[in-house]
């Protein structure tokens, strides 16, 4: 069991960088997380308008980012973002561009999916709701905001949470652009120390532990807010 | 004494597609009056008052509702709806709400009330339907018939000019039936303009002026309660009361 124990004593000095490395995971999953469903409920929005023009829009971006890999959206960003803005600003970027760029792009993906889920949680609410509140005089955006979304994201918020558990998991594949994220740091600490097999088990058992642990959670939630 | 027109429909005709469900419907009413509207299930009766604020577009003929027209473009819908009380078949109490803030929502965010004003004016119509002690439950907790009078009262909240009743009753278990009906006769006695799609015949004979009998899209019979139980004419109207009344 020498292997452990080296292992283990070496964790205790890399703690500090994981921790660093899971602090940057979990901004990723909340910015995209909250972006993604900002952007995915205006998708939804759009694509349930009577608007062609707005609908059409939804359904492209929809269709474009769900037939994309992940990967390559990743990847895509990761090249565009300081381009774009050096091309919008004239200036060179000086934020961390593997961060934001990976932010941006997981944002943009997960609202394709999101989107999906907020349009279904929209059209399980009765149509009578929209009836009702459009016969006591609310505007189309009154009745969505006070009367049909907050109905709707009630019902669909163990969707979301799924959703942000799957992101969880695959916010793994920054990796790609070179971004310390959670396993990444371990990854690279694993290969330094010669000690990559432990660390990308290490790293697999926490993925496991908090996906696991987050989708008990989500289940308990399921059953509450049935009742 | 004639009082002033407040419902005016002229000539609305609507298509699903090919199917025609009103055909040339023509009614007027007038404020204080209390029109029953009856007729079997897919005579258009329940899409005809729902043309009345606009919650189904038509495509031939207008209505106008207290000198607005409803196609004319400068005529504000949700400020026309705001005035009309709507009531429906299953409540449509919004479930996420409270009954107080179910009373108050729209007179807050639509009539730009202050939150106290319509509190005040809420609780004092949820009294008026007898449920003053359920002001914090949710709709859920309710029965079917006191969410209907919630329901009612909520339409109340905006000093609605006119009330159209989408069959209220039709979902009701019989016993809650009469409690939805007696604020419903009270507020006819108080002079409200109502118009009512129900099949509730001893409600129309108690405070009905008019009755309006329809079937597949048309109106058949519009007369005076008077005449439409004494003296029938057309043989479908007949045909129907002879089915619902006992």
């Amino acid at each position: 069991m020498e292997w452990l124990t080296v292992f283990f004593s070496d964790l205790q000095s890399s703690y500090p960088a994981l921790w660093h490395g899971f602090s940057i995971t979990l901004k990723v999953l909340v910015f995209a997380t909250v972006g993604g469903i900002l952007i995915g409920t205006l998708l939804a929005l759009m694509r349930l308008s009577s608007i062609k023009i707005f609908n059409l829009f939804a359904q492209s971006y929809i269709n474009l980012f769900r037939s994309i890999p992940l990967l390559l959206v990743l990847m895509w960003f990761y090249f565009a973002v300081p381009f774009i803005y050096t091309g919008i600003t004239g200036k060179y970027l000086s934020i961390d561009t593997a961060l934001v760029s990976s932010i941006v792009a997981f944002m943009l993906f997960e609202a394709a999916y999101f989107a999906e889920i907020v349009r279904a949680g929209i059209q399980s609410i009765p149509k009578g709701q929209s009836a009702a509140a459009a016969a006591l005089g609310m505007s189309y955006s009154q009745s969505m905001r006070f009367i049909i979304l907050p109905q709707a994201f009630r019902k669909m918020t163990p969707l979301l949470l799924q959703q942000s558990i799957i992101l969880f998991q695959d916010s793994t594949m920054v990796y790609a652009i070179g971004l310390l994220d959670f396993f990444r740091t371990t990854y690279v600490r694993g290969d330094l120390m010669a000690l990559l097999t432990q660390y990308i088990l290490f790293a697999g058992l926490v993925y496991f532990s908090f996906s696991l642990l987050a989708t008990f959670l989500v289940k308990k939630l399921q059953q509450r807010l049935r009742v | 004494m004639t009082q002033p027109l407040m419902i005016d429909i002229q000539n609305i005709s609507k298509w699903y597609g090919d199917f025609q469900v009103l055909t040339d419907c023509n009614t007027q009413i007038r404020q204080g009056e209390v029109v029953v509207v009856c007729g079997p299930s897919g005579s258009g009766k329940s899409t005809l008052i729902k043309t009345v604020n606009g919650l189904e577009p038509f495509q031939q003929g207008d209505i106008v509702v207290n000198g607005l027209a409803l196609k004319d473009p400068k005529t504000n819908l949700n400020q026309l709806r705001s005035r009309v009380g709507m009531v429906f078949q299953h409540f449509e109490l919004f479930p996420h709400l409270s009954i107080q803030e179910n009373l108050t929502i729209a007179q807050v965010k639509v009539l730009g009330r202050s939150q106290d004003e319509a509190l005040k004016k809420g609780l004092a119509y949820l009294d008026r339907v007898g449920l003053s002690q359920h002001a914090k439950k949710y709709p859920a907790e309710l029965s079917g018939g006191q969410q209907q009078r919630v329901a009612i009262a909520r339409a109340l909240c905006m000093d609605p000019i006119a009330m159209l009743f989408d069959e209220p009753t039709s979902a009701l278990d019989p016993e809650m039936i009469n409690e939805v009906l007696d604020v419903m006769v009270e507020l006819a006695k108080d002079g409200m303009t109502m118009m009512c799609v129900t099949h509730e015949m001893g409600f129309a004979r108690q405070v009905a002026h008019r009755i309006i009998f329809m079937d597949q899209g048309k109106i058949i019979e519009d007369c005076s309660k008077e005449e439409f139980f004494n003296t029938q004419r057309s043989e479908r109207a007949q045909h129907f009361l002879e089915k619902i009344l006992h």
